[in-house]
Parts: C-alpha cells; sequence; structure tokens
C-alpha cells in the first residue's frame, strides 16, 4: 500500500470506527430488532413482520402519524416563510443589520426545555403574557393554548416559527449571494418588487430553501423535547402525541424494543420518501447555477 | 443601488414590531424571574416588578432550598459542563483528524465512503437508539455520562463536512511546499493546516457546544440517577414535580440555563452568523 494511503486511512480511523460503530451497526441491528420481540430482560426472538402487521393495526400508531404531519405540514412552510420574509426585510441595506439579525437569532439559541418552560409560562391561560395582551387589546375570551386540543398544535408550531431566526441566517446569507447585476437588469426591465421577486429573488434563492425545508422536515418529523416538557403524555386529548414520543415510549416505557425498531424503520421510510418527492417536485423550480 | 424598494420607514417599523415579538418573550422571562411571587400571580400584571429579587437567583439554583424541591442545580451545572467540555474536545480533535483525511490526502475508497457519511446525514435518530442503547448496555457504562460523550471522540458527518470543506479551500501547493522541506504528513497537518483552520475549528466547537449543552434525549435515555443529571434534565425533573406554582423561581431557573448559551454566543457572533450560512448554503 502507498504510504499516502495507510497514513491517510489512520486520519480517518476515527471515523471509521464510529461510522462502523454508532452507525452501521445500529441501522441494521435495529432493522433486524424490528422483526423481533425483544426488551431489555428478554433477548430478541424472532417474530417475522408481527410488529409491521400490529403497526397496521395500532390505533395510536395512525394517532402519532396523524399528529405528526399536521404538525410537519403547519410548521415547515410557516416557519420558512417568516425565516425568508425576516431575510428579505435585513436584505434591504437597513441601518442596524447585525442589532436585528441577532435579535432574531437569539430565540433559536435557547435550550428545548428552557424553551418549553418559557412558553408554559407565557401561554398559561390566567396569567400568561399572551392571553393578558390579547384581553387588553378586547379580546374577551382568548384561546386556552395549552388545554384545548383545537389549539395546542398551533401552540406548537408558534414556537417553531419563532426558532426561525436560524433558518433565516442561512437565507439572508443566499439573498447576499445573488449578483446585484440581476436586480439591475430587472430595473432597466421596469420591474417592481413583486416582480423581482418572483422572478429574481426566489428563484436565485430556491436552491437554498429546497435544503432547508428538507432539513426542517427532516427534523420536525423528529419532534420531540418542547412537546414532552411543556405537554405531558400527548395532553389534551392526546393532541400532542407524536410519532418520536410514541416511539420513545414504545423502547423505555413499554419495553417494547422491537416494535420501537420497526418504528424507527417507518420514520426513515418516510424521511426518505418525502425526500425524494420533495427533490423530484423541485426539479422544475429550482434553479442551479450551472457556470 | 438597492436590491428591494421597500420604504426605509415600513422596514424599520416591520422590523422593530418583529423584534418586539421575537424578544418579548425573553425579556418576560427575566422580569418574571425577579418578582415575588404574588406579582406573579395578579390579574393585572407590571413588565417590571415593584422590587427587584435578585435574591431568586440564588434561591433557584442551591441545592436545599425548599422552594426548588431540593434540586441541586449546581451539581447538575457541573455535570453539564463536563459533559459539554468533553464532548467539545472530543469532536474537534475527531473531526479534524478525520475532515484532513477526506479533504487534502488520496486513498481508495475515499469519495465513495465521503457520499455515504453525507448521506448518514438523512439517518433520524430514532433509528439508531434503541441498538446503541443496547451497545452501551452490554458495555455497563448506562446511568454513566459515557455513552453522552464517548461518540464524540469517534467524529460526527456534520462537523466532517464542515472542516472538509474548509480544509479544501487552502491552496494543496501549501502542503507541497511543506513536504519538499522534508515535513511528514503528520507535520503538515499539525503545523500548517491546523492553525489556518483555526475558525472553522471554533465554529465546529461552537455548534458541538450548543448542541451537547441543549441534549435533552441522550440524558434522558441513559441518566437515571438523579444526582447525574444535566441541567435540561433536572430543569424538565423539576418543572414536572413542581411547575406551575412557583413561576418566579422556574423562570429564574431557566435563565440561569440559558444564559451559558447567550453569552458564549455574544462572544463568538461573527464567527457562529458564518458557520451557520457556510453549513446551510454549501449543502
Amino acid at each position: 500500500m502507498k504510504s499516502e494511503a495507510r497514513i491517510a486511512y489512520l486520519f480517518a480511523m476515527p471515523w471509521i470506527l464510529g461510522f462502523l460503530t454508532f452507525l452501521l451497526y445500529p441501522v441494521l441491528a435495529s432493522f433486524f430488532y424490528s422483526f423481533t420481540d425483544f426488551s431489555v430482560l428478554r433477548p430478541p426472538r424472532f417474530i417475522g413482520i408481527e410488529n409491521y402487521k400490529e403497526m397496521v393495526q395500532d390505533e395510536v400508531f395512525w394517532m402519532t402519524i396523524r399528529n405528526t404531519f399536521t404538525y410537519v405540514v403547519a410548521a415547515v412552510p410557516l416557519s420558512a416563510t417568516v425565516a425568508i420574509l425576516l431575510a428579505m426585510l435585513l436584505n434591504t441595506k437597513v441601518k442596524g443589520l447585525a442589532f436585528y439579525r441577532t435579535l432574531f437569532y437569539v430565540p433559536s439559541l435557547v435550550p428545548m426545555v428552557a424553551l418549553g418552560i418559557l412558553w408554559l409560562w407565557i401561554f398559561n391561560g390566567e396569567h400568561g403574557l399572551l392571553n393578558m395582551s390579547l384581553e387588553k387589546l378586547g379580546m374577551s375570551k382568548p384561546p386556552n393554548w395549552l388545554g384545548d386540543p383545537a389549539w395546542s398544535k398551533v401552540t406548537l408550531v408558534m414556537i417553531a416559527m419563532w426558532g426561525s431566526g436560524n433558518a433565516m441566517v442561512i437565507y439572508l446569507a443566499g439573498l447576499q449571494d445573488i449578483p446585484q447585476s440581476l436586480y439591475e437588469a430587472a430595473d432597466l426591465d421596469g420591474a417592481r418588487l413583486v416582480a423581482k421577486t418572483r422572478h429574481v429573488t426566489l428563484p436565485m434563492l430556491s436552491p437554498v430553501i429546497l435544503f432547508n425545508v428538507i432539513m426542517g422536515m427532516i427534523g420536525s418529523l423528529q419532534v420531540f423535547a418542547v412537546p414532552y416538557v411543556m405537554f405531558p403524555n400527548g395532553a389534551p386529548a392526546r393532541s400532542t402525541y407524536f410519532f418520536t414520543t410514541y416511539l420513545f415510549d414504545n423502547a423505555f416505557r413499554f419495553q417494547r424494543m422491537g416494535y420501537a425498531s420497526a418504528m424507527g424503520w417507518v420514520l426513515f421510510l418516510i424521511t426518505l420518501t418525502l425526500t425524494f418527492v420533495a427533490l423530484r417536485m423541485s426539479e422544475r423550480q429550482v434553479h442551479y447555477d450551472r457556470s | 443601488m438597492k436590491a428591494q424598494k421597500f420604504s426605509t420607514a415600513t422596514v424599520h417599523i416591520v422590523l422593530i414590531v418583529m423584534s418586539l415579538i421575537f424578544v418579548s418573550p425573553l425579556l418576560w422571562m427575566v422580569t418574571t424571574a425577579i418578582k415575588p411571587i404574588e406579582e406573579t400571580m395578579t390579574a393585572t400584571p407590571t413588565l417590571l416588578p415593584s422590587k427587584f429579587l435578585w435574591d431568586n437567583f440564588p434561591k433557584a439554583v442551591t441545592y436545599g432550598s425548599k422552594e426548588l424541591g431540593y434540586i441541586p442545580f449546581l451539581l447538575y451545572a457541573r455535570n453539564t459542563l463536563m459533559v459539554t467540555l468533553l464532548c467539545v474536545a472530543g469532536s474537534v480533535c475527531s473531526n479534524a483528524v478525520v475532515a484532513y483525511a477526506f479533504a487534502r490526502l488520496r486513498w481508495p475508497g475515499r469519495d465513495a465512503f465521503f457520499a455515504v457519511t453525507l448521506a448518514t446525514m438523512m439517518v433520524p435518530f430514532p433509528v439508531l437508539m434503541v441498538p446503541t442503547f443496547g451497545l452501551f448496555k452490554y458495555l455497563g457504562w448506562v446511568g454513566s455520562f459515557r455513552p453522552l460523550w464517548v461518540p464524540a471522540f469517534f467524529g460526527s458527518a456534520f462537523s466532517i463536512f464542515l472542516l472538509r470543506q474548509f480544509f479544501r479551500t487552502i491552496p494543496m501547493e501549501l502542503s507541497e511546499a511543506a513536504k519538499i522541506d522534508g515535513c511528514s504528513e503528520v507535520r503538515i497537518f499539525t503545523d500548517v493546516l491546523l492553525p489556518l483552520a483555526k475558525p472553522a475549528l471554533a465554529v465546529v466547537a461552537l455548534f458541538t457546544f450548543m448542541g451537547t449543552w441543549n441534549d435533552f434525549m441522550g440524558p434522558m435515555i441513559y441518566l437515571s440517577d438523579q444526582e447525574t443529571f444535566t441541567l435540561s434534565l433536572g430543569l424538565q425533573a423539576y418543572q414536572s414535580q413542581h411547575g406551575g406554582t412557583q413561576w418566579n423561581l422556574l423562570m429564574a431557573a431557566a435563565t440561569v440555563v440559558i444564559l451559558p448559551v447567550i453569552v458564549v454566543f455574544f462572544f463568538a457572533q461573527k464567527m457562529f452568523i458564518q458557520g451557520i450560512a457556510t453549513s446551510g448554503l454549501k449543502g
């Protein structure tokens, strides 16, 4: 073997080991476990596709799928919209850009548990900041954000929107990469703001949007910590019982690790399918600079 | 020439309103934290407390304080800090070495392995959860901090990607010149590349710090003894046992958990913004 290659393998060794131990092995093992009945106390026992068959019948499973999809469908586009709008506002050569950017970004730094607790206080029905402000503004019966199944998911989506500062920073960098000459050309053609946004800004930003929406989707499908802290056991009326929460409960509360592994693989397949669909659907819309 | 022609005044008004919306929850948290308990329960609350009870902070974080149900926050802070620092050290060392191999050295299988590495970012954590737990259970590590920091010493796809992109921007001529001067591959890495990569390494350190400090699921899976809890876990345990009563102390505790993150951010703001922008654009 050439000496460069030998040294290279030594350099790459931590990740080769890490990849085998913490990725390849768990992925293969969980695929095997998904066909077994197993807990910490019992060794795995092969049961064929029983776990998957049970899943089809499992009403709780379908409920968590519905809850999770509702959340993803609302949270991903809405927080992307907030992030893009904020980025566009900041990209107008406005004074104090760094200051505003910091203000919008800081919320996305807040640790999940502290975030959940903070919002429990804001959304508190009696003494919470939000409802008291709404009452002051003349709303006589503001929503019961935390106790009403019709509002609990809205609460979580609003929290997701509050955390869109991270994506905003990425979009802003993407906007700053768009060559000024394109806007100058559009100006010569007499394009106005809406036309420029539609025909210059969004097409040029589309690869960034695609990447971030896919990453946002993957993250939101795994939503866990904030609802876990804010809504114990998926309360109210299990409206916030999500896929990953149910998976976690199966693995570590109900001691059904085979079933949890099967759910993990279902999540993996959903993630891959949605990513594939997003990539296919965007083929015509996304503009890649081919220069 | 302006990219978009909003009127400047409108832009400022919208931005100010949005900033208020974004910042008010955090402000409300801090002002609640220094209020007397009665003032958190009135029907007509004021933004600022009648007297500033800075005392709430030591109350919230002191071991044995009755108000906080004997939650030892300082112990949890020490646990969290220890795990976080080990993760940062592990992540910086391992990812730098591995990214160097991917970016600057030639070896069979490199590009295919790199593609696989990128693809692993798509694997959801819940898929890995059960077997990884089984592995650490087998090693007898469940209940200790080891499952939380040992993996950091074996690299992570995201950081490898970030550092590789950075290493590739450094001209190869630099390495070749060092080689002609008789430098070994190891010396080129430690003496030539690493000093240049400091900003990128700092970004990896920052992201690892944030990720570990904020981690909730990991500690929840592996830690069961109250003495070993991290801040996130301790805060959650406290909230689920005593939540909804003493909001002022709870907010003080939350502030204490958030503060280090915000402080780190302010010292490293530029690096942060650049790091996030690169990671999201070059994907």
